[in-house]
């Protein structure tokens, strides 16, 4: 057998460098939200000595396992707030960070199949437009003709009846958002640390002075927990506990097919949202297993059932085949919000709870979170979002009410 | 789809049953006198275990009661099933009532190990 000489590798976009003895601050968690919110750290508050510590391989949790979908028609002031400066910064990003990661602005439907869907849709528009989000609500033709391939029937088992449309909406390629933002961290001087679990926390009274890891003791003066499924595992290391849960969130993938679906069609009432991939591969996701669990896999009927309906909707993908399915671990708040917040530990900071939508607020979890760790208080944006609420009752209901696929 | 043994029914298909969360919750005994920081923690704070847990499920298309279950959150192996009432078998699991104890959200007491090791 003979061995062909090989390519030589291509350029690596970030280093591998060994942990420190110590950084200003460490972000645990090397997915989208980790290291946007270093990229922030460094970008905007000039903090370059940091590390990214990540326990397995960077963005190999729920940032290669979600559906891309990038939107900010939520109904509350405070949602529609950081979800839209979200959606701008999705749309400078690429060019900031100098890497086109085929932020498709394809826009985003989300359809009514009842009475009740019709008029929670049509005032989520109205509010949308009130806060500066772009939204219009569109009559069964005018689904139609945006999407085609839609089944607007009326004898199906939940009929178009409807949907509200964002056009600037629209999907990513997640795996380069993440190698993104990880080569402009290296550039800045972030140490990203691969294989390197987070295994306890060093305090001094209540204050957290360094982590423990699978690769040594680092000592840090701030802590940033962006570990998503695993953020109570996490607290529970510092001595706190976070109002959240972890279920599986199930999605699929077809084989690849020739560009038949133009835009990202969401049903919250029948649980599934689709769009189709830049490669061709239709997308799917479906709502999360009832039950808690850290798995990464769910139970079979959900995908049945968000097939099922996928399949109503879209008479054309009957003769699809799945190509594959997966899980992610989703921490779900009660109020379907998101927790960008100071902690009960000094000098440690939660940035968790975003649920089933963590994608789409990648870039402004990074932006408010990085200014909470370097100031040591709330951006103007995640304000509202800190743990105190569930204390004071000033929760920011988005269940149901957000368009949110639950 | 997992596979339940409903305490009243015997084995039956997932799609059976609803979720209920943590079990042994208990209702406050005075909820005249919680602090609203305990009123969180009763409304919005539970135990989110990686491993052994004690869940609350109902049969709601079978006997349409709720029941206990220790279920592990990483395999999904259901461990025990038991009614309403009765404590979770010994050694499963942490008792429960000691993990819901509330936790302040203000800065924790100084400790004075100085470490807090993971679990």
């Amino acid at each position: 057998m003979t061995t062909e000489h090989l390519p030589e590798h291509p350029d690596f976009l970030w280093r591998n460098p060994d942990p420190k003895k110590s950084y200003d601050a460490v972000i645990v968690g090397g997915g989208g939200h980790g290291l946007a919110t270093a990229y922030f750290l460094a970008k905007n508050h000039g903090m370059t000595n940091i590390a990214i510590l990540e326990k397995g391989w960077l963005a190999g949790g729920n940032m290669a396992r979600n559906t891309t979908i990038i939107r900010s028609n939520y109904l509350w002031d405070e949602s529609a707030a950081i979800y839209e400066h979200s959606l701008k910064l999705w749309e400078i990003l690429p060019e900031e960070l100098e890497y086109d990661f085929l932020f498709s602005q394809r826009g985003v439907m989300n359809l009514a199949h009842t009475l009740g869907d019709v008029r929670e849709s049509v005032r989520r528009v109205g509010a949308n437009q009130l806060n500066g989000v772009d939204a219009e609500w569109l009559d069964p033709k005018q689904v139609k003709e945006l999407c085609p391939i839609l089944n607007i029937n009326d004898n199906i088992r939940y009929p178009v009846m409807g949907a509200t449309y964002q056009p600037r909406a629209g999907i990513a390629k997640h795996d380069h958002v993440a190698w993104a933002f990880a080569r402009k961290c290296d550039e800045l001087g972030v140490d990203i640390i691969q294989n390197c679990e987070v295994t306890g926390f060093i305090k001094d009274g209540n204050k957290v002075t360094g982590v423990q890891t699978s690769r040594g003791t680092i000592n840090t003066e701030k802590v940033g927990l962006c570990a998503a499924g695993h953020s109570s595992v996490l607290a529970e290391m510092a001595g706190f506990r976070l109002p959240i849960q972890s279920h599986p969130l199930q999605a699929l993938v077809s084989e690849l097919h020739e560009p038949v679906h133009p835009t990202v069609v969401m049903s919250n009432h029948v649980h599934v949202y689709v769009s189709q991939a830049h490669k061709g591969e239709l997308v799917m996701g479906a709502g999360v297993d009832s039950y808690n669990g850290y798995g990464q896999r769910g139970s079979f009927h959900v995908i049945e059932e968000q097939m099922a309906a996928a399949v109503e909707l879209f008479p054309i993908f009957a003769r699809a085949h799945v190509l594959r399915t997966w899980g992610g671990i989703v921490d779900t708040t009660m109020d379907a919000s998101p927790i960008v917040s100071l902690s009960p530990v000094e000098n440690m900071f939660v940035n968790c709870g975003w649920g089933t939508g963590g994608f789409k607020g990648t870039p402004a979890a990074g932006l408010t979170f990085a200014h909470t760790i370097a100031t040591g208080s709330p951006h103007e944006l995640n304000k509202p979002f800190g743990l105190e609420r569930f204390e004071t009752g000033a929760l920011i209901d988005e269940h149901g009410a957000a368009a949110v696929a639950h | 789809m997992l596979l339940f043994s409903c305490p009243n029914c015997g084995p039956r298909n997932e799609t059976e049953f609803h979720y209920g969360g943590q079990a042994h919750v208990a209702y406050p005994d005075q909820p005249g006198e919680l602090s609203d920081r305990e009123w969180a923690e009763y409304l919005f704070y539970r135990q989110n275990t990686k491993g052994l847990f004690a869940e609350r499920w109902v049969h709601s298309t079978g006997c349409r009661k709720w029941f206990n279950m220790i279920r592990d959150t990483v395999s999904y192996d259901i461990q025990a099933v038991y009614r309403m009432g009765e404590q979770p078998p010994e050694g499963l699991t942490a008792p429960p009532a000691a993990q819901a104890k509330s936790q302040p959200l203000a800065p924790a007491e100084a400790n004075p190990t100085n470490t807090s090791e993971g679990v």
